[in-house]
């Protein structure tokens, strides 16, 4: 323990630490542009500078480690000044057009300069002409709203190990954009989101699907239903100033009511049918001799990685639909029979925590006779501009339930937002299967929280399985290495794209920090905890739709509706 | 991957990335320009992304990423000749080419590049097509020279 002086007061830090970390952790605020915690500082913004006695420049907080007795002072006129400065060059070839930028309101740009008092133009400059790229299903880039920070280069690169961008020529000619320029939807970009996450303007977002979704609800042919994914309903609340973590699944569910979806269904619902699909395949594998280790299949950003850049284990991933494409497959079924509609009125919309199921919807081989499985994908974050374009005030609604027959999940299902909770999931199922009973304790926890390779053994049936569940792409580039180099050791992989499994996804609320993923997380542990039905077999509904419809884990109707397959994918990487 | 690339790489075994540029510089110069499929080889090879790779080489005004035309026009920008009026010739030549520095026209006859300086300022403002220099060159007569050699280039061709 050392002891430094911030703005006269005297304060205990650690060695080693960056000045920003202490100045952080004391409630001391400076701003950051370009600052991702956990990762080596760039010091590219230059807005967290500081002054420190006995140095006659400014010093970038981020980068600069404390040392006994330093003495800093954060907020003087001349910190302040550069500042300001700083956020009125951006502003300088800034597009200027706030009214009309989907982050108005949410921008860390626009923030900063109402903060810093910026209410002159003290200079203009060229304002560039960058086209927008809109290829990406998932990603639109604005290059104009750029302001060169780096954080979505370096996410892409050493968060996920995808490198799908990176800056492109120099000086004031520099953009980011991937190799060659061309389109997102060409580029080796996996669609995860992580970038838009943590851009602090506009010009990252997701590719919008509000338009359509609100046209075919006031189409009175079509039947629209929606489906919403486990994390969702711990994270929508932030949208409306509601605490990380707190459920808001009732509500939830009466808000997308009065938006005029005639259906709401829960995806967790179809997640536990996942499990079902899912550990049948593990265990036929284990018995059998399948291609091994298995690896999930629900986070489409993880597949299209695979696809892209270990295309050599695309065997090993489960042949399993993931549970969007699984619940929009029986609703233009199973539903569509029971009820009578002709599948090609029902309009099928999925709440995603994610802009990467936006790809996974328009995938090809999800579509059959030019019916797709679903019709349109909208983030957390879009769900939240509808119910606030509608005029809903989420806290004073009652809470509702959701719909027959896919309302009903178990706890299982639900904790596929989690990393770690499809692999939980799928092992007190896949127990179940083997040995006939029911685990002892349910919790596995070596698989919870938020590191990002977890591993641990389980023994079933006097079988040792090795499992690991792994969140964060550069994270699955390690252990892939680990098996290509003849790790064997493992049986079954789960795999999301995301680090910290969806409810940190890149269609979530934006104010991303490790807090609000804890909380986020904690909730989904607590639902878990405290639910009455913890395994997906044991969900009835479950049961009753094998019995009425699909007969058996894949079984014939499992495996035409259910499964899927892969491709290679060839793109410059 | 052409025999030429292959022989590049071997010349520079168990590189890292700070062979980058060393390579980029030799493959531009057996091949005239980076392309798609090179800089995937070198990708490969460097264990480095094709981002990453592209990222680097525009950052330098020194690498292409088309071939080059059958002639290849240097615009000198330099302080003499700037002063003389070069930016006025690089707007006549884009327009008559329509093309931007560092483009070929899609009959692959022309290419452009912008040079800092050329050693010839007592010329200014001075161009280089194929290494043959033209002084005091004025907007006016672009359209006549480049015609000079579109028709030499067509004819090659024929022959």
């Amino acid at each position: 323990m050392i002891t430094i002086e911030v703005n006269n007061r005297k304060i205990q830090a650690n060695s080693g630490e960056s000045v920003l970390t202490v100045l952080k952790r004391e409630g001391i605020r400076v701003p950051t542009l370009c600052h991702l915690p956990d990762l080596f500082p760039t010091g590219a913004c230059r807005l967290c500078v500081v002054e420190i006695e006995g140095y006659d420049g400014l010093v970038p907080s981020c980068a600069f480690q404390v040392a006994d007795g330093m003495k800093i002072h954060t907020h003087t006129p001349r910190a302040i000044r550069a500042r300001k400065t700083i956020i009125e060059l951006l502003l300088a070839n800034h597009p200027d057009d706030c009214l009309y930028c989907v982050r108005n309101g949410d921008c860390d740009l626009q923030d900063l300069a109402e903060e810093l008092g910026v209410r002159e133009r003290r200079y203009t400059g060229a304002k560039n002409d960058y086209k927008v790229d809109t290829s990406s299903p998932s990603i639109v880039r604005d290059q104009a709203k750029c302001i060169l920070c780096g954080k979505c280069v370096r996410v892409c690169e050493e968060i996920q190990g995808v490198s799908a961008i990176d800056f492109i020529g120099r000086g004031s000619g520099m953009y980011v954009g991937p190799a060659f320029n061309e389109g997102m939807n060409i580029s080796s970009c996996i669609n995860c989101g992580q970038c838009i996450v943590v851009c602090p303007t506009g010009a990252l977002r997701e590719r919008s699907s509000i338009k359509e979704v609100l046209d075919a609800i006031d189409n009175r042919e079509k039947f629209v239903v929606v489906q919403h994914a486990p994390s969702v309903s711990v994270t929508l609340g932030e949208e409306f100033g509601i605490k990380p973590g707190n459920d808001v699944l009732g509500i939830m569910t009466a808000a997308m009511r009065r938006i005029g979806f005639a259906r709401v269904f829960d995806t967790s619902f179809s997640a536990d049918l996942t499990i079902m699909e899912e550990a049948s395949e593990l265990v036929e594998r284990l018995n059998n001799g399948g291609k091994m280790p298995l690896m999930t299949s629900c986070s489409p950003g993880w597949i299209k990685f695979v696809e892209t850049f270990y295309p050599e284990f695309i065997d090993n991933i489960s042949s399993c639909k993931s549970p969007q494409q699984m619940m929009g497959a029986l609703i233009k079924s199973y539903y569509a029979e029971r009820e009578g509609i002709d599948p090609k009125n029902i309009y099928s919309v999925a709440i995603m925590p994610c802009t990467a199921k936006k790809f996974e919807a328009d995938r090809p081989e999800l579509i059959h006779n030019g019916i797709a499985d679903i019709d349109a994908v909208l983030t957390t974050r879009e769900l939240a501009r509808i119910i606030k374009l509608r005029g809903l005030d989420i806290r004073n609604m009652e809470p509702e339930g959701n719909d027959s027959p896919f309302g009903e999940r178990s706890s299982a299902g639900k904790l596929f937002g989690v990393t770690g909770g499809v692999m939980e999931a799928a092992v007190r199922t896949a127990h179940y299967m083997i040995t006939g009973k029911e685990m002892e304790e349910y919790t596995i926890k070596d698989l919870r929280g938020l590191d990002g390779i977890k591993e641990t053994k389980v023994i079933i049936n006097g079988m040792e399985l090795g499992l690991a569940a792994v969140s964060g792409l550069g994270n699955a580039r390690k252990l892939l290495d680990q098996i290509r180099n003849g790790r064997n050791d493992i049986h079954f992989i789960e795999v999301m794209a995301c680090p910290g499994g969806c409810i940190a996804g890149g269609g979530q609320p934006l104010a991303i920090n490790k807090a609000a993923i804890k909380a986020r997380m904690k909730s989904l542990y607590d639902i878990d905890q405290s639910a009455p039905v913890r395994t997906s077999h044991s969900n009835k509904y479950i049961k009753r739709l094998y019995d009425e419809f699909l007969g058996k884990p894949l079984g014939k109707k499992s495996h035409h509706l259910l499964h899927t397959k892969y491709q290679k994918r060839d793109v410059l990487k | 991957m052409s025999d030429a690339v292959k022989r590049i790489l071997e010349n520079y075994p168990n590189a890292h990335r700070d062979s980058l540029i060393p390579i980029l510089q030799e493959v531009q110069e057996e091949q005239g320009y980076l392309s798609r499929d090179v800089i995937v080889t070198i990708g490969e090879y460097l264990n480095l992304p094709a981002s990453k790779i592209y990222g680097v080489a525009t950052f330098y005004n020194q690498f292409r990423f088309k071939p080059i035309g059958t002639y290849h026009i240097q615009v000198c920008r330099g302080t003499a000749c700037h002063v003389k009026g070069s930016a006025r010739v690089l707007d006549a030549i884009k327009r008559e080419l329509k093309i931007e520095p560092n483009e070929t026209t899609r009959d692959g006859m022309f290419s452009l590049e912008v040079v800092a300086c050329i050693g010839a300022c007592g010329l200014a403002p001075v161009i280089s097509i194929n290494g043959e220099f033209f002084a005091g060159v004025e907007p006016e007569k672009i359209k006549g020279i480049l015609n000079t050699f579109r028709k030499k280039g067509t004819e090659h061709g024929k022959s």
